[in-house]
Protein backbone atom coordinates (compact mmCIF):
# COMPACT_ATOMS: atom_id res chain seq x y z
CA UNK A 1 0.00 0.00 0.00
CA UNK A 2 1.49 3.83 -0.08
CA UNK A 3 1.24 5.93 2.29
CA UNK A 4 1.80 9.67 2.58
CA UNK A 5 3.04 11.12 6.15
CA UNK A 6 2.30 14.78 7.19
CA UNK A 7 4.12 16.17 9.76
CA UNK A 8 2.81 19.32 11.55
CA UNK A 9 5.54 20.27 14.22
CA UNK A 10 8.85 20.68 14.48
CA UNK A 11 11.81 18.41 15.86
CA UNK A 12 11.90 18.06 20.12
CA UNK A 13 8.90 20.66 20.97
CA UNK A 14 6.60 18.20 20.30
CA UNK A 15 6.53 14.58 19.82
CA UNK A 16 4.90 14.32 16.05
CA UNK A 17 8.34 14.08 14.24
CA UNK A 18 9.04 10.87 16.40
CA UNK A 19 5.61 9.47 15.59
CA UNK A 20 5.97 9.92 12.36
CA UNK A 21 9.52 8.70 11.71
CA UNK A 22 8.34 5.24 13.97
CA UNK A 23 5.28 4.99 11.90
CA UNK A 24 7.22 5.49 8.72
CA UNK A 25 9.71 3.15 9.53
CA UNK A 26 7.25 0.65 10.72
CA UNK A 27 5.72 0.91 7.00
CA UNK A 28 8.87 0.56 5.38
CA UNK A 29 9.64 -2.59 7.33
CA UNK A 30 6.42 -3.76 6.52
CA UNK A 31 7.17 -3.62 2.94
CA UNK A 32 4.51 -0.43 1.93
CA UNK A 33 5.46 2.40 -0.12
CA UNK A 34 5.94 5.90 1.43
CA UNK A 35 4.58 7.93 -1.32
CA UNK A 36 6.05 11.10 0.22
CA UNK A 37 6.92 12.35 3.69
CA UNK A 38 5.55 16.24 3.67
CA UNK A 39 6.82 19.10 6.38
CA UNK A 40 4.20 21.79 6.99
CA UNK A 41 3.82 24.32 9.38
CA UNK A 42 6.93 24.15 12.04
CA UNK A 43 7.14 20.81 10.46
CA UNK A 44 9.94 22.45 8.01
CA UNK A 45 11.90 22.83 11.14
CA UNK A 46 12.83 18.88 10.95
CA UNK A 47 14.97 20.10 7.93
CA UNK A 48 17.46 22.12 9.18
CA UNK A 49 20.87 20.56 8.74
CA UNK A 50 22.34 23.15 11.65
CA UNK A 51 20.13 20.82 13.99
CA UNK A 52 22.68 19.99 16.95
CA UNK A 53 21.35 18.02 19.72
CA UNK A 54 23.12 16.69 22.79
CA UNK A 55 25.15 13.67 22.05
CA UNK A 56 22.88 11.25 24.25
CA UNK A 57 20.16 11.94 22.13
CA UNK A 58 18.40 11.36 19.01
CA UNK A 59 19.39 13.59 16.11
CA UNK A 60 15.80 13.83 14.78
CA UNK A 61 16.69 15.45 11.06
CA UNK A 62 20.46 13.29 10.59
CA UNK A 63 17.28 10.35 11.53
CA UNK A 64 15.03 11.40 8.41
CA UNK A 65 18.20 11.95 6.43
CA UNK A 66 19.31 8.57 6.59
CA UNK A 67 16.25 7.18 6.25
CA UNK A 68 15.76 9.07 3.08
CA UNK A 69 19.07 7.68 1.64
CA UNK A 70 18.18 4.05 2.96
CA UNK A 71 14.96 4.07 1.25
CA UNK A 72 14.81 6.55 -1.28
CA UNK A 73 12.12 8.85 0.41
CA UNK A 74 10.86 11.74 -1.14
CA UNK A 75 10.59 14.39 1.92
CA UNK A 76 9.35 17.81 0.73
CA UNK A 77 9.39 20.60 2.60
CA UNK A 78 6.61 23.64 2.02
CA UNK A 79 8.09 25.96 0.28
CA UNK A 80 5.81 29.21 1.80
CA UNK A 81 5.83 27.45 5.90
CA UNK A 82 9.88 27.24 4.93
CA UNK A 83 10.24 30.46 4.05
CA UNK A 84 8.36 32.26 6.48
CA UNK A 85 10.72 29.93 8.91
CA UNK A 86 14.15 30.42 7.83
CA UNK A 87 14.42 27.37 5.66
CA UNK A 88 16.48 27.46 3.00
CA UNK A 89 18.33 25.57 -0.32
CA UNK A 90 20.81 26.90 -2.13
CA UNK A 91 18.02 28.21 -5.09
CA UNK A 92 15.64 29.88 -2.26
CA UNK A 93 19.02 31.20 -0.62
CA UNK A 94 20.26 33.08 -3.79
CA UNK A 95 16.23 34.30 -5.27
CA UNK A 96 15.69 35.93 -1.64
CA UNK A 97 19.58 37.76 -1.51
CA UNK A 98 20.09 34.70 1.51
CA UNK A 99 23.87 34.60 2.38
CA UNK A 100 23.50 30.98 3.76
CA UNK A 101 21.23 27.63 2.70
CA UNK A 102 20.39 25.02 5.60
CA UNK A 103 18.70 22.41 4.22
CA UNK A 104 19.34 19.28 5.43
CA UNK A 105 20.35 16.10 2.61
CA UNK A 106 17.43 14.40 1.72
CA UNK A 107 14.90 17.01 1.67
CA UNK A 108 13.76 19.24 -0.93
CA UNK A 109 11.73 22.70 -1.40
CA UNK A 110 8.87 22.37 -3.46
CA UNK A 111 5.18 23.68 -3.21
CA UNK A 112 1.99 22.93 -1.32
CA UNK A 113 1.10 21.11 -4.64
CA UNK A 114 3.36 18.06 -3.69
CA UNK A 115 0.80 18.08 -0.54
CA UNK A 116 -2.32 18.07 -2.41
CA UNK A 117 -0.30 15.61 -4.93
CA UNK A 118 0.21 12.92 -2.26
CA UNK A 119 -3.06 13.03 -0.85
CA UNK A 120 -4.00 12.41 -4.31
CA UNK A 121 -1.93 9.42 -5.41
CA UNK A 122 -1.11 7.77 -1.80
CA UNK A 123 -3.88 5.11 -0.93
CA UNK A 124 -3.77 6.84 2.92
CA UNK A 125 -2.59 10.14 4.31
CA UNK A 126 -1.50 10.01 8.00
CA UNK A 127 -0.87 13.44 9.40
CA UNK A 128 0.92 13.81 12.93
CA UNK A 129 0.98 17.43 14.62
CA UNK A 130 0.00 18.77 17.49
CA UNK B 1 5.48 15.85 -12.52
CA UNK B 2 4.32 19.33 -12.76
CA UNK B 3 1.37 20.84 -10.94
CA UNK B 4 0.28 21.41 -14.82
CA UNK B 5 0.29 17.99 -15.78
CA UNK B 6 -1.22 17.00 -12.26
CA UNK B 7 -4.62 19.53 -13.59
CA UNK B 8 -5.05 17.44 -16.24
CA UNK B 9 -5.34 13.83 -14.63
CA UNK B 10 -8.17 12.17 -14.43
CA UNK B 11 -8.94 11.27 -10.29
CA UNK B 12 -10.71 13.39 -8.19
CA UNK B 13 -10.84 12.65 -5.00
CA UNK B 14 -13.05 14.02 -1.74
CA UNK B 15 -10.66 16.31 0.10
CA UNK B 16 -12.28 17.20 3.51
CA UNK B 17 -9.93 19.75 5.92
CA UNK B 18 -11.44 19.57 9.31
CA UNK B 19 -10.72 23.09 11.01
CA UNK B 20 -10.54 22.92 14.47
CA UNK B 21 -8.43 26.01 15.70
CA UNK B 22 -9.34 29.38 16.46
CA UNK B 23 -7.51 32.30 14.12
CA UNK B 24 -4.28 34.05 15.42
CA UNK B 25 -3.05 32.43 18.59
CA UNK B 26 -1.82 29.85 16.06
CA UNK B 27 -1.04 29.67 12.27
CA UNK B 28 -3.08 26.42 11.72
CA UNK B 29 -5.64 28.58 10.45
CA UNK B 30 -4.25 30.19 7.95
CA UNK B 31 -1.77 27.39 6.84
CA UNK B 32 -5.02 25.37 6.10
CA UNK B 33 -6.17 28.10 3.88
CA UNK B 34 -3.53 27.96 1.63
CA UNK B 35 -3.60 24.12 1.50
CA UNK B 36 -7.75 24.63 0.17
CA UNK B 37 -6.68 27.12 -2.42
CA UNK B 38 -3.91 24.60 -3.85
CA UNK B 39 -6.08 21.31 -3.47
CA UNK B 40 -9.11 23.40 -5.25
CA UNK B 41 -6.35 24.70 -8.26
CA UNK B 42 -6.06 20.84 -8.30
CA UNK B 43 -9.35 20.19 -9.23
CA UNK B 44 -10.28 17.79 -6.32
CA UNK B 45 -13.68 17.58 -4.77
CA UNK B 46 -12.70 19.67 -1.74
CA UNK B 47 -14.96 20.61 1.14
CA UNK B 48 -14.11 22.40 4.52
CA UNK B 49 -15.72 21.68 7.84
CA UNK B 50 -15.31 24.24 11.03
CA UNK B 51 -15.55 22.30 14.02
CA UNK B 52 -14.29 22.89 17.39
CA UNK B 53 -12.84 25.97 17.60
CA UNK B 54 -12.03 26.46 14.44
CA UNK B 55 -15.76 27.92 14.20
CA UNK B 56 -14.24 31.18 14.98
CA UNK B 57 -11.95 31.45 11.90
CA UNK B 58 -15.61 32.49 10.45
CA UNK B 59 -16.30 35.24 12.49
CA UNK B 60 -17.00 38.79 11.01
CA UNK B 61 -15.72 41.95 12.11
CA UNK B 62 -12.02 40.55 12.59
CA UNK B 63 -9.99 43.61 13.04
CA UNK B 64 -5.77 42.90 13.36
CA UNK B 65 -4.14 45.99 12.97
CA UNK B 66 -4.01 46.35 17.01
CA UNK B 67 -2.05 42.50 16.41
CA UNK B 68 0.38 43.65 13.59
CA UNK B 69 -1.02 40.61 11.89
CA UNK B 70 -2.27 40.30 8.44
CA UNK B 71 -6.32 39.73 8.59
CA UNK B 72 -6.75 36.62 6.12
CA UNK B 73 -10.39 36.45 6.92
CA UNK B 74 -11.49 37.58 3.70
CA UNK B 75 -10.27 34.72 1.89
CA UNK B 76 -13.24 32.69 3.12
CA UNK B 77 -15.35 34.88 1.16
CA UNK B 78 -13.06 34.52 -1.70
CA UNK B 79 -13.20 30.64 -1.97
CA UNK B 80 -16.45 30.64 -3.83
CA UNK B 81 -14.29 31.93 -6.70
CA UNK B 82 -11.63 28.89 -6.65
CA UNK B 83 -15.17 26.71 -6.61
CA UNK B 84 -14.45 25.65 -3.18
CA UNK B 85 -18.31 26.15 -1.86
CA UNK B 86 -18.91 23.31 0.18
CA UNK B 87 -18.38 24.65 4.29
CA UNK B 88 -19.98 23.23 6.74
CA UNK B 89 -20.06 24.20 10.49
CA UNK B 90 -20.24 22.31 13.51
CA UNK B 91 -23.93 23.42 15.19
CA UNK B 92 -22.85 21.59 18.51
CA UNK B 93 -19.15 23.58 18.34
CA UNK B 94 -20.86 27.04 17.07
CA UNK B 95 -23.50 26.63 20.06
CA UNK B 96 -21.29 25.96 22.77
CA UNK B 97 -19.79 29.10 21.56
CA UNK B 98 -22.44 31.30 21.49
CA UNK B 99 -22.32 31.49 17.62
CA UNK B 100 -25.17 31.88 15.06
CA UNK B 101 -25.13 31.94 11.48
CA UNK B 102 -25.36 35.52 11.61
CA UNK B 103 -21.57 36.33 13.26
CA UNK B 104 -19.78 34.16 10.17
CA UNK B 105 -18.14 35.86 7.69
CA UNK B 106 -19.63 33.55 4.57
CA UNK B 107 -22.71 31.49 4.19
CA UNK B 108 -22.11 28.16 5.20
CA UNK B 109 -24.38 24.53 6.23
CA UNK B 110 -24.82 24.42 9.74
CA UNK B 111 -24.22 20.56 10.56
CA UNK B 112 -25.40 18.13 13.17
CA UNK B 113 -22.99 15.56 14.88
CA UNK B 114 -24.50 12.86 12.96
CA UNK B 115 -24.63 14.48 9.24
CA UNK B 116 -20.70 15.80 10.27
CA UNK B 117 -19.50 12.64 10.64
CA UNK B 118 -21.59 10.65 7.95
CA UNK B 119 -19.76 13.62 5.73
CA UNK B 120 -16.50 12.76 6.76
CA UNK B 121 -17.71 8.37 6.40
CA UNK B 122 -18.22 9.65 3.01
CA UNK B 123 -14.43 11.54 2.26
CA UNK B 124 -11.04 10.06 0.76
CA UNK B 125 -8.99 12.14 2.04
CA UNK B 126 -8.81 13.96 5.40
CA UNK B 127 -6.61 16.36 6.30
CA UNK B 128 -5.88 18.23 9.32
CA UNK B 129 -3.93 20.87 10.65
CA UNK C 1 -16.46 3.02 4.91
CA UNK C 2 -14.46 2.83 7.54
CA UNK C 3 -12.55 5.81 9.36
CA UNK C 4 -9.50 5.40 12.04
CA UNK C 5 -8.65 8.32 13.73
CA UNK C 6 -6.28 9.24 16.21
CA UNK C 7 -6.03 10.89 18.98
CA UNK C 8 -3.05 12.61 20.55
CA UNK C 9 -4.11 14.84 23.66
CA UNK C 10 -4.54 14.13 26.94
CA UNK C 11 -8.39 13.90 27.84
CA UNK C 12 -7.67 15.60 31.09
CA UNK C 13 -6.06 18.84 29.38
CA UNK C 14 -7.78 18.66 25.81
CA UNK C 15 -11.53 18.07 24.43
CA UNK C 16 -10.02 16.66 21.21
CA UNK C 17 -10.54 13.10 22.72
CA UNK C 18 -14.26 14.02 23.39
CA UNK C 19 -14.72 15.42 19.49
CA UNK C 20 -13.40 12.61 18.09
CA UNK C 21 -15.74 10.00 19.91
CA UNK C 22 -19.06 12.55 19.15
CA UNK C 23 -18.33 12.07 15.32
CA UNK C 24 -16.52 8.67 15.24
CA UNK C 25 -19.67 6.48 13.96
CA UNK C 26 -20.00 2.84 15.08
CA UNK C 27 -17.88 0.71 13.67
CA UNK C 28 -14.40 3.18 13.09
CA UNK C 29 -11.49 2.58 15.16
CA UNK C 30 -9.86 5.28 17.71
CA UNK C 31 -5.84 4.82 18.52
CA UNK C 32 -4.85 6.82 20.79
CA UNK C 33 -1.19 8.00 20.80
CA UNK C 34 1.50 10.14 22.19
CA UNK C 35 -0.15 11.94 25.32
CA UNK C 36 -3.66 10.41 24.35
CA UNK C 37 -2.54 6.90 26.19
CA UNK C 38 -3.64 8.61 29.10
CA UNK C 39 -6.81 8.47 27.70
CA UNK C 40 -6.79 3.97 28.12
CA UNK C 41 -6.46 4.39 31.64
CA UNK C 42 -8.34 2.13 34.21
CA UNK C 43 -9.72 4.34 37.14
CA UNK C 44 -9.70 7.48 36.10
CA UNK C 45 -12.09 10.17 35.77
CA UNK C 46 -12.47 8.97 32.13
CA UNK C 47 -12.96 5.31 32.04
CA UNK C 48 -16.86 5.68 32.13
CA UNK C 49 -16.65 7.52 29.03
CA UNK C 50 -14.57 5.38 27.44
CA UNK C 51 -16.12 2.11 28.23
CA UNK C 52 -19.36 3.46 27.02
CA UNK C 53 -17.57 4.47 23.77
CA UNK C 54 -15.60 0.78 23.15
CA UNK C 55 -19.72 -0.19 23.30
CA UNK C 56 -19.93 1.41 19.33
CA UNK C 57 -15.96 1.53 18.71
CA UNK C 58 -13.10 -0.70 18.48
CA UNK C 59 -10.61 1.08 20.96
CA UNK C 60 -6.89 0.77 20.68
CA UNK C 61 -3.44 2.27 22.47
CA UNK C 62 -0.03 3.08 21.17
CA UNK C 63 2.28 0.42 23.26
CA UNK C 64 5.38 2.21 22.95
CA UNK C 65 3.57 5.31 24.52
CA UNK C 66 2.22 3.87 27.05
CA UNK C 67 5.42 2.42 28.20
CA UNK C 68 7.24 5.75 27.60
CA UNK C 69 4.77 7.20 30.17
CA UNK C 70 5.33 4.73 32.86
CA UNK C 71 2.09 2.80 32.06
CA UNK C 72 1.90 -0.81 30.87
CA UNK C 73 -1.20 -2.73 29.37
CA UNK C 74 -2.40 -3.61 33.32
CA UNK C 75 -3.38 -0.26 33.56
CA UNK C 76 -5.21 -0.73 30.05
CA UNK C 77 -9.28 -0.12 29.94
CA UNK C 78 -10.41 -3.75 29.17
CA UNK C 79 -11.62 -4.63 25.68
CA UNK C 80 -8.40 -2.05 24.44
CA UNK C 81 -6.21 -3.27 22.13
CA UNK C 82 -2.57 -2.63 22.70
CA UNK C 83 -0.75 -2.06 19.24
CA UNK C 84 3.03 -1.39 18.11
CA UNK C 85 4.16 1.09 14.90
CA UNK C 86 3.35 -1.93 12.96
CA UNK C 87 0.07 -2.22 14.50
CA UNK C 88 -0.63 1.02 13.70
CA UNK C 89 0.79 0.81 10.10
CA UNK C 90 -1.70 -2.69 9.59
CA UNK C 91 -4.82 -0.12 11.32
CA UNK C 92 -4.43 2.41 8.87
CA UNK C 93 -4.00 0.10 5.93
CA UNK C 94 -7.04 -1.88 7.33
CA UNK C 95 -9.46 1.48 7.05
CA UNK C 96 -10.31 3.37 4.52
CA UNK C 97 -8.39 6.91 5.87
CA UNK C 98 -7.00 8.52 8.96
CA UNK C 99 -8.42 11.07 10.69
CA UNK C 100 -6.12 12.99 13.30
CA UNK C 101 -7.96 14.49 15.54
CA UNK C 102 -5.27 17.33 16.43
Amino acid sequence: MKFAVQVNEGPYQHQASDSAYQFTKAALEKGHEIFRVFFYHDGVNNATKLTTPPQDDRNIVDRWSELAQQHNLDLVVCVAAAQRRGIVDEGEAKRNGKDAENIAPGFRISGLGQLVEAGIQADRLVVFGD
Amino acid sequence: MSEEEMMDDEVVKKFMFVNRRAPYGSIYALESLEVVLIAAAFDQDVSLVFSDDGVFQLKKGQETEGVGMKNFSPTYRALEMYDVEKLYVSKASMDERGLTKDDLIVDVEVLGDEALADLMDDQDVIFSF
Amino acid sequence: MSILHTVNKSPFEKSSLDSCLKLAKAGSGVLLIEDGVYGALKGTAREAQIKEAAQNLKLYVLGPDLNARGMTGERVIDGIEIVDYAGFVDLAADHDKVNAWL
